[in-house]
């Protein structure tokens, strides 16, 4: 039995030390880091208790990047899904083309995101960008979106969708895959329609994927910002920031690692407080084979 | 026993280092001084190749002496790692970073002043031997902590068919604001349906606002930072009147409205989109190859005086690192800044040469007469104005830039901005009163 841990125990050491080393160990350090004060060249860290997190309630572009990280997450999560759903459905059907399809969808998923935001960045310019010729053809008016205030954030919310709903719609398609095709066969002798059979049969056996992606998704919708560092940098004004944007600035740009700590740790309880919330509440009611 | 052991521990960390030092004593007399140096690149073309020529070329000259160039990304990913480097002890030995850095490095105790290595009258005379302008970025408190390398100035391109379309002298560029303003009104096109095909002027905003916003303040004899980057003056009138200038482009409907990218502004140049850019030297190559027209390169236009600020890149020598590698440090960096490779650098890359003497070189000359927009740069120098930089740089910077940003998108008006940006500023100065 002892020997049985043992074994288990040395086994495990391998991933174990990375995630020590590259995991546990810099988030402690970040906890503790974000009750000291910066070291600035001759100026030691000194201990100074919660004024990290004071300066954050106080801090306008914070609660700016709350605001926006917010309304981000509450387009990107519910759309990207419901477009990885549509389109694992329409590709799951037998069709002409079916494997040019899914590949098409996927492409934005194994692009790099720097890359597509170089591209996007020429959709959205202004007069002869793709997205002006477009309206342009409509008839409507000229609009600067990267550069305007009210359409920044739509603007940078829209790659993100259109960069992941290719990703999860691999899960979906993989998960339609494996149900058994007895069940449709079943609900056809039957007479139920397809909208029926989606909502009772589909969607419940569906639902261990959609919280694996959900999961997925909200810590995307804090996690991803690359695309801004191209696109907007978080302007004009802040009208696009991002939380992990803020976060990159305050801690490589300003150099003010210790309330970059302090942003860390919220920003990690937030996230460890969804994952929680979402492996222990809303798994139960998850249907499981 | 125990007292046995305990000593015998306590000895071997010492004899440890007795024969490590006597083993690396002779070692050091004959392996080479090890120089790393990081660089970043920031515009495009072989820069690397240019780089590793020179290390060579420096290395067959000073045989004890190897110097390993490591391109290190943007100069913001470059920063990153100097400082991260430096904070965990182990910091290239050199390294170009933005001039606009220099508080930033100051402050974290990461570099030390050049004039330690300064001895020599010869060592004085390559002091003395850059343009002004460029040393207003590498010194402060009477001491020099950077020496230029790669830099860069904003200048003025114009498109000469669209000058004589609109029936403008196409070999006269605007060269004052009022000029620029008539200029611009005569250069915007309108469609039948009354949409702009073609803008006057256009000024881009992303990105880093407050250095192109100095093309505006600088004409207008306005200063944004004190020499010793511990105030700033946003709310002078004399910089809310010209950003206002600015904002009003916009509203006359000559300039494009809210912020213009920075990374497109070439491409609507090439696409006849903006008839006057304002952009970088660095773009002159990309522009020269691209724009399927003839265009002007100008300084830019001047209001109460001429001026524009320089930008790019110093070397600076890193604290912790050894006299030896300093030493060794100063002596390429003295070799590199040479007028001969300032000159190649220049040709090669587009940037500024960083001294008079570079431009007398037979190398440059040529290329001056043959390409002469490659020398406006040049001519605008006397006239043109450190970078802005502050201690506590990019976050001053961001208050800035973030004030510009809501002036020109309208949701400030310039007079409020920048009454709101410097007291951010003054904010985050305080400690450095």
């Amino acid at each position: 039995m002892k020997q049985r841990s043992v074994h288990a125990w040395l086994m495990l050491l391998p991933a174990m030390l990375l995630l020590v080393a590259f995991t546990h160990w810099p988030a402690v350090s970040t906890f503790i880091d974000s009750f000291h004060s910066t070291p600035r060249g001759a100026r030691p860290s000194v201990w100074v208790g919660l004024e990290n997190y004071q300066v954050m309630t106080q801090d306008p572009v914070f609660w700016k990047a709350v605001r926006n990280n917010l309304i981000f997450a509450a387009a990107t999560i519910p759309a990207s899904i419901g477009l990885a759903l549509a389109m694992a459905l329409w590709v799951n059907e037998r069709m002409a083309g079916r494997a040019f399809l899914r590949m098409a969808y996927f492409t934005p998923t194994v692009l790099p995101m720097i890359a597509v935001a170089n591209i996007w960045l020429f959709f959205y310019t202004p007069q002869y960008g793709l997205l002006e010729r477009f309206t342009g053809m409509l008839g409507l008016p000229a609009h600067n979106w990267l550069g305007s205030p009210s359409t920044a954030l739509g603007a940078v919310t829209a790659v993100a969708i259109w960069k992941e709903a290719g990703f999860f719609m691999i899960f979906y398609l993989a998960a339609l895959q494996s149900l058994n095709p007895s069940l449709r066969e079943a609900a056809a002798i039957e007479g139920a329609s397809r909208g029926y059979f989606f909502r009772r049969v589909l969607w419940p056996l569906l639902m261990p994927t959609t919280l694996f992606v959900l999961i997925n998704a909200c810590i995307n919708a804090f996690r991803m910002v690359d695309h801004l560092f191209v696109l907007t940098r978080g302007g004009p004004d802040n009208a696009s920031i991002l939380l992990l944007y803020h976060l990159y600035e305050v801690g490589f740009s300003f150099w003010d690692t210790a309330y970059a700590s302090a942003i860390t740790v919220v920003l990690v309880l937030v996230l460890a407080a969804i994952a929680l919330f979402q492996f222990f509440v809303l798994d139960r009611r998850v249907h499981y084979k | 026993m125990q007292r046995k052991s305990f000593l015998k521990i306590c000895a071997m960390p010492l004899l440890a280092a007795a024969s490590g030092l006597y083993g690396a004593m002779p070692a050091m007399a004959q392996a080479p001084v090890e120089v790393s140096f990081y660089y970043p690149v920031a515009v495009g073309g072989p820069i690397a190749k240019t780089i590793d020529g020179f290390a060579e070329g420096f290395m067959k000259e000073n045989p004890g002496i190897k110097v390993s160039p490591i391109y290190a990304g943007t100069y913001q990913e470059t920063i990153v790692k100097a400082l991260t480097a430096h904070k965990s002890g182990t910091p290239p030995v050199t390294s170009v970073l933005l001039s606009t850095d220099m508080f930033t490095l100051i402050d974290e105790d990461a570099v030390v002043p050049i004039d330690n290595f300064v001895k020599t009258p010869e060592d004085k005379a390559w002091m003395d031997s850059f343009y002004p302008a460029f040393m207003q970025n590498s010194r402060t408190g009477g001491k020099t902590w950077g020496i230029p390398f790669q830099r860069s100035t904003v200048v003025m391109y114009w498109n000469k068919d669209a000058f004589k379309e609109a029936g403008l002298d196409p070999d006269k560029a605007p060269a004052t604001w009022a000029e620029l303003k008539a200029a611009a009104t005569r250069l915007t096109k309108k469609d039948a349906d009354g949409k702009v095909s073609q803008w006057g002027v256009q000024i881009p905003a992303s990105g880093f606002p407050y250095w192109l916003f100095q093309t505006l303040t600088t004409p207008n004899g306005a200063i944004l930072a004190n020499e010793a980057g511990t105030a700033v003056k946003f709310d002078d009138p004399k910089v809310i009147e010209a950003l206002q200038f600015w904002v009003d482009l916009g509203k006359a409907g000559v300039h494009p409205p809210g912020v213009v990218e920075w990374g497109t502004t070439p491409k609507d140049f090439f696409e006849k989109k903006a008839a006057i850019i304002y952009t970088t030297t660095g773009n002159l190559t990309n522009i020269r190859k691209n724009a399927g027209f003839p265009f002007g390169v100008g300084m830019i236009p001047g209001n109460t005086r001429k001026g524009s600020p320089t930008g790019g890149g110093n070397f600076y020598i890193f604290k912790k690192s050894t006299p030896e590698q300093q030493q060794a440090a100063f002596k390429f960096i003295k070799w590199i800044t040479q007028p001969e490779r300032a000159a190649t650098w220049s040709m090669d890359t587009g940037y500024v040469a960083v001294s008079p003497a570079a431009y007398d070189t037979p190398a440059l000359k040529k290329y001056g007469a043959e390409f002469p927009p490659a020398l406006v740069a040049r001519d605008q120098l006397p006239v043109s104005v450190a970078e802005f930089s502050t201690h506590e740089n990019q976050r001053v910077t961001k208050a800035l830039n973030d004030g510009l940003q809501a002036a020109l998108t309208g949701t400030k008006t310039p007079a409020q901005a920048m009454k709101d940006a410097q007291q951010e500023a003054d904010r985050i100065l305080r400690a450095y009163k």
